[in-house]
C-alpha cells in the first residue's frame, strides 16, 4: 500500500514540478505580457496543485492536510488577482 | 538519501544560477526579479538544512519586503542614468569585491567543511536552561531569555528605520500621510483581494506570532504578515494611511520595545536583574512583549514600505473621502 502511495505522490510532485518548469520557461520565452502571465498561473494553479495533491497522503494528519489545500488556494487567489493586475497594466501601457 | 541529495544539489546549483542571473541581468527589473527568486530558493535551503525560522525570516523580510522596496527604488531611478553610473563601481573595484568575495566564501566553505558531524548543536541546553518559561522553541527560548537584550535593542532598530524614512520627507509635508495616495478602486481584483484576503491573513498573521513560543514563527513573522494585510488594502485605496503626526500610530510603532523595556526594567524589583523573568510569572511576561512587539513590527514595517508623507492631505479632500 505504502509503495502505491509514493508512487502517486512522486507521480504527482513530478508533474507538478514539469508545470513550473514549462510555466518559467514560458516566463522566459513568451513574447509580450500577456503570454508570460498566462504562463505563470499555469504553474500556479496546475503546479502547485499536483504538488499539494501529491503530498496530501503523506501528510501526518488532517490538519496538516488542510493547510496545504488553504496553502494552495491562497496561492490561487494571489496569482489569479496578480495575474489580472499586470494584465490591465499590460493592457493600459499598449493603449 | 541519494534522492535527498540530488535535491540538495540541484537547489544549490539553482541558488547559485538565480545568484549569477541578478548580477548579470541587464535591466534593474530583471535584476531584482533575480533577487527575490534567490531570496525564495534560499529560503527553501534553510529549510533543508532544518532551520524552519530563518528559512521564513528570509522569505519575509530578504526576499518580500526588501524585493518590494528595491522594486521602488528602481521605480524612482528610471531614467537618472547619470546617477546610476556616477555611483557604478570601475572595473578594478569590482575585481576586488569579487576577489574579497571569494576569499570570504572560500574560508567559509573550509569552516563548513571541517565541522564536526553530526553538527554541534546548543537546541538542547538553549531549552534545558529556559524550561520554567515554558516555551517549546529553542530559537524563541535564546531570543526572549538568553539573548533577551539583543532582541529589545532589535526591536528599538526598527523604531529608528520608521523615523530615517519620515525624516526623509520635505518640510512641507511633515504630517501627512505616508506613501503615495492610490486611487479607491471600487470593483476589480485588487478591490476584490483587499477585501477577501484580510480576515484569513490577519489569522495567519496572529497564529504565526502565537505558535512562535512552541514552533517556528514568532513576532516578526506574524507582524510582517498583518503589515501586509494592511498594504493590500491600502494600495487599493479603501485604506489610507494615518497622518505621521498621529499619537496612535506613534504608540503602535513604539508599543514593543516600550513593553520590552518595561518588563526589563520591572526585573529589577521582581527577579534578578534587568531583562530577567520572575519564574512563576515568565511565560505570560514573555506572551505580552511578544504580542506588543508584533503589533509594532507590523505598523514599523507597513510604514517602511509606505515611505516618507508624500504630501500634506488638505482637510477639504479628507472630508470628501468620508462621504
Amino acid at each position: 500500500m505504502s509503495v502505491v502511495i509514493g508512487i502517486f505522490s512522486a507521480v504527482c510532485v513530478l508533474a507538478g514540478a514539469f508545470f513550473f518548469l514549462a510555466g518559467t520557461v514560458g516566463l522566459i520565452r513568451f513574447p509580450d505580457t500577456l503570454s508570460r502571465v498566462h504562463a505563470l498561473t499555469k504553474a500556479d494553479n496546475l503546479g502547485l496543485g499536483l504538488i499539494v495533491l501529491g503530498l496530501l497522503p503523506l501528510a501526518s494528519g488532517a490538519g496538516v492536510a488542510l493547510k496545504l489545500v488553504l496553502i494552495w488556494a491562497l496561492v490561487l487567489v494571489g496569482g489569479a488577482t496578480a495575474a489580472q493586475l499586470i494584465g490591465a497594466a499590460a493592457a493600459k501601457d499598449e493603449r | 538519501m541519494t534522492a535527498g541529495l540530488l535535491f540538495d544539489l540541484m537547489m544549490a546549483l539553482a541558488v547559485l544560477g538565480t545568484a549569477a542571473w541578478t548580477l548579470a541581468a541587464r535591466t534593474q527589473f530583471a535584476a531584482v526579479i533575480g533577487f527575490v527568486a534567490t531570496g525564495l530558493l534560499l529560503s527553501l535551503v534553510w529549510v533543508r538544512l532544518g532551520a524552519v525560522d530563518v528559512a521564513l525570516t528570509e522569505a519575509a523580510i530578504g526576499a518580500g519586503a526588501t524585493g518590494v522596496i528595491i522594486l521602488y527604488v528602481v521605480a524612482r531611478l528610471r531614467g537618472g542614468t547619470a546617477e546610476i553610473s556616477a555611483a557604478t563601481p570601475s572595473r578594478a573595484q569590482r575585481a576586488l569585491a569579487a576577489l574579497l568575495a571569494v576569499a570570504v566564501g572560500g574560508v567559509l566553505a573550509l569552516a563548513v567543511l571541517n565541522l564536526p558531524d553530526p553538527a554541534p548543536s546548543l537546541a538542547e541546553a538553549a531549552l534545558a536552561g529556559s524550561a520554567p518559561l515554558g516555551l517549546g522553541n529553542p530559537v524563541s527560548a535564546v531570543l526572549m531569555a538568553h539573548r533577551g537584550l539583543d532582541t529589545l535593542l532589535e526591536s528599538v532598530v526598527l523604531v529608528f528605520a520608521v523615523l530615517a524614512v519620515w525624516s526623509m520627507a520635505a518640510d512641507h509635508r511633515w504630517g501627512g500621510a505616508p506613501g503615495p495616495v492610490f486611487r479607491r478602486e471600487e470593483s476589480g481584483p485588487l478591490s476584490l483581494l483587499a477585501r477577501v484576503l484580510p480576515p484569513v491573513g490577519i489569522v495567519v498573521g496572529i497564529y504565526i506570532a502565537w505558535v512562535g513560543a512552541d514552533a517556528p514563527g514568532g513576532k516578526f513573522q506574524g507582524g510582517t504578515i498583518l503589515a501586509a494585510m494592511w498594504i493590500l488594502p491600502w494600495i487599493a485605496g479603501l485604506a489610507r494611511p494615518p497622518s505621521i503626526t498621529d499619537w496612535r500610530l506613534r504608540l503602535m510603532i513604539a508599543a514593543g520595545p516600550l513593553t520590552f523595556l518595561c518588563v526589563g526594567l520591572a526585573g529589577f524589583a521582581v527577579a534578578d536583574g534587568f531583562l530577567s523573568y520572575p519564574p512563576s510569572f515568565a511565560k505570560p511576561l514573555i506572551l505580552l512583549i511578544e504580542a506588543a512587539m508584533t503589533l509594532s513590527v507590523a505598523a514599523a514595517l507597513a510604514c517602511l514600505i509606505a515611505g516618507p508623507p508624500e504630501r500634506r492631505l488638505p482637510p477639504e479632500s479628507m472630508a470628501a473621502d468620508r462621504r
